[in-house]
């Protein structure tokens, strides 16, 4: 099937006064139309900077794009210039940020400032202001009339981030770049927004790349699932696979680590040790020192392999690869 | 042109001034944060006072600009002259007093001065009411001279960076290395004497730590989470700064130019003491400080003109601070969170 963002061998650097910090280093993956990828990672894994690469968004002047490629519906739009990905941005492809408190402008109306999400792209001011009511109601906030001339800080967390979700929404992009969406607000309000973007995303088929460390949440709206650690992607597999059979060491690390019924009584797993310095990655393979299976192998960096039933695993490990089922 | 018409639409000015602050004040107070601030303003004592002190200082300047034409002596006479002028006395009088002083044989004086006369007998009190209309004039030309060039430069350079930035910084670094009052008084011997001149002087010289303000803070909003967000819209870097940027900027450029306005009017006096201030036909407080310096050493004192000329800096100046200080603490809660 034809591929809406296809991400090759994306490189994403930071010059610091510590060296070149590799954030992304060589990260590959791609998202089909209408369809959810999950990018899973801890803090620093460079999953937030992956997305804002997509939409060249990276913090200059510190950081750059190394090299690699994104495809964005067959085009290779690393190609074009900052004016240009202004069109696409937003329009194309919109993103919401994880944090709703403050990624709003505090000194303008809701009203406003989604009516300039379309009006950037040239709708009229008029249509902008009545789709703009349109929206809020969708996204179900509760006096909609009212909360176009309210400010952001009138409102409550989850509502901003219906806000965010709503302006995000409102070009009907093609692709949702969700960073964190849930991860500022209470747990009660978490589920109901992520079932917000789901409710949408199927209504107007677009597709979402949804980064997020809440495997609970990859679970329930994701297609595909990327587990990234230390700027690499290190497993890669349909969510379903991936949860019943995790393949790599760091994976299975993961799933260890969060509470289970069949496990009632005793203490959490955790994963010891810390993520390597990105500014020196070790020149083997970045997790082996927090592996339980570290060997001799280990002592150089493995490739992300492709198995028979095409599950990505970069790992030296004989077993990573095998069918087990 | 009949010079009537001519100082009959002089008088428009005043009207203006005070039609566009009613003006922005209503439209300020629909806003959640100026609204909310001005209620806290009007419940603070000490700003209310300073205030009602800066409003008496206003209507006396406003009253200064509302004139017409004198035929018999051709010239503009305003309000305050017609009500405050009196007739000259031969020198030094106190306050109140019937007889001058400093002379070998004291006359008896024609009108009573509140404020006593200087040196050539005019009286002190319409002299310091007239330094009003001055003070506000150098302090409002040269903020509108100065802010929008801080805003300008501050704002370019803090956003873009790299080499605007560089050449922003080298250039106020450079300003800011020579001490002021030199660069003023050299611009003004070139220029020439005048209130314009004067504002020319200062905001030249005085635009600096404005700019390094709004660069700071414009650096720190560049790298908020709204402004990532309007760029994940595709707004324009232009849009961003103007219509995103600035409006979180202006409490603390409104705060920063109360505050600067209560300086400038400082300058001008000294700039009038040094002798590079405004001309002598105009009221102005640094002239009356200037004339006055030798009177301290004088046998009987001659105190009055000193002192009212410092009393109405002293007063125009506190309360401008006090004001100042009032609005930060009235808008800062919400700069805060």
């Amino acid at each position: 099937m034809e591929k809406l963002l296809q991400v090759d061998d994306l490189r994403t650097w930071f010059r610091t006064s510590r060296g070149i910090v590799k954030a992304v280093d060589g990260v590959s993956f791609d998202v089909a139309p209408g369809k959810t990828r999950a990018i899973v990672g801890e803090s620093g894994c460079g999953k937030s900077i992956t997305a804002l690469s997509i939409l060249q968004l990276v913090p200059e002047p510190a950081g750059y794009i190394e090299s690699g490629k994104i495809h964005f519906g067959g085009e290779d739009i690393l190609e074009r210039s900052w004016t240009d990905m202004r069109g696409l941005r937003g329009r194309e492809i919109a993103m919401i940020f994880q944090e709703p408190m403050t990624s709003l402008n505090p000194t303008r109306t809701i009203g406003w400032q989604l009516s300039e999400a379309m009006t950037v792209h040239g709708k009229d001011a008029p249509v902008a202001r009545t789709r703009a009511l349109e929206l809020l109601e969708r996204v179900g906030l509760r006096d909609p009339n009212a909360a176009l001339r309210q400010y952001p800080h009138e409102l409550s967390g989850g509502m901003r981030q219906r806000v965010m979700i709503a302006i995000a929404l409102a070009n009907r992009p093609k692709l949702l770049i969700a960073d964190e969406p849930t991860t500022a607000l209470d747990v009660t309000v978490q589920a109901q927004i992520m079932s917000l973007i789901k409710e949408l995303q199927d209504e107007l088929g677009m597709a979402m790349l949804l980064i997020t460390h809440d495997l609970g949440i990859v679970s329930e709206v994701a297609h595909d699932v990327s587990v990234m650690y230390a700027g690499q992607v290190v497993e890669a597999a349909p969510t379903r696979d991936l949860f019943h059979d995790p393949r790599h060491p760091y994976t299975q690390g993961l799933f260890a680590s969060l509470p289970a019924r069949n496990r009632r009584g005793q203490d959490l797993m955790t994963l010891d040790g810390i993520v390597p310095d990105a500014a020196n990655w070790p020149t083997g393979c970045r997790f082996a020192e927090r592996c339980v299976h570290k060997m001799d192998a280990c002592s150089t960096a493995p490739q992300l392999r492709v198995s028979a039933s095409g599950r990505q695993v970069r790992c030296h490990l004989p077993s990573a690869l095998e069918v087990t089922k | 042109m009949n010079p009537n018409l001519l100082h009959q639409l002089y008088n428009l000015s005043p009207v203006a001034l005070v039609g566009i602050a009613i003006f922005i004040f209503l439209r300020a107070r629909q806003t959640p944060l100026w609204g909310e601030a001005f209620r806290r303003l009007a419940r603070n004592p000490s700003a209310r006072t300073a205030m009602a002190v800066i409003g008496i200082y206003a209507t006396i300047g406003l009253a200064d600009s509302v004139g017409w034409y004198d035929a018999a002596t051709q010239e503009r006479r305003t309000v305050i002259d017609a009500i405050f002028e009196r007739k000259p006395e031969r020198t030094y009088s106190a306050p109140l007093a019937e007889m001058t002083t400093g002379e070998a044989k004291p006359q008896k004086i024609r009108e009573k001065h509140i404020l006593g006369t200087d040196s050539i007998g005019a009286d002190v009190f319409y002299r310091t009411l007239k330094g009003v209309r001055t003070a506000f004039q150098i302090g409002g030309m040269t903020v509108l001279i100065v802010t929008p060039l801080a805003l300008l430069l501050g704002l370019t350079a803090g956003y873009y960076g790299k080499w605007r930035d560089d050449v922003i910084t080298y250039i106020y670094t450079v300003l800011s290395s020579v001490p002021g009052i030199l660069l003023q008084i050299a611009m003004v011997l070139v220029l020439g004497k005048g209130i314009i001149q004067i504002c020319l002087a200062l905001g030249i010289t005085r635009w600096v730590g404005l700019c390094r303000m709004v660069r700071g803070e414009t650096i720190k909003h560049r790298e908020r989470e709204y402004v990532r967000s309007a760029k994940a819209l595709g707004v324009t870097d232009m849009v961003i700064l103007v219509r995103h940027i600035l409006p979180n900027l202006l409490p603390v450029v409104i705060i920063s130019t109360t505050l600067g306005f209560s300086n400038l009017v400082l300058s001008e006096a000294i700039l009038s003491y040094l002798g590079v201030g405004v001309p002598d036909n105009v009221g102005s407080w640094g002239n009356m400080i200037d004339a006055a310096r030798d009177e301290l050493a004088r046998d009987p004192v001659i105190w009055w003109n000193l002192t009212a000329a410092t009393g109405a800096i002293t007063g125009l100046a506190l309360s401008l601070n006090l004001f100042g200080d009032a609005l930060r603490d009235a808008v800062d809660p919400r700069l805060r969170s």
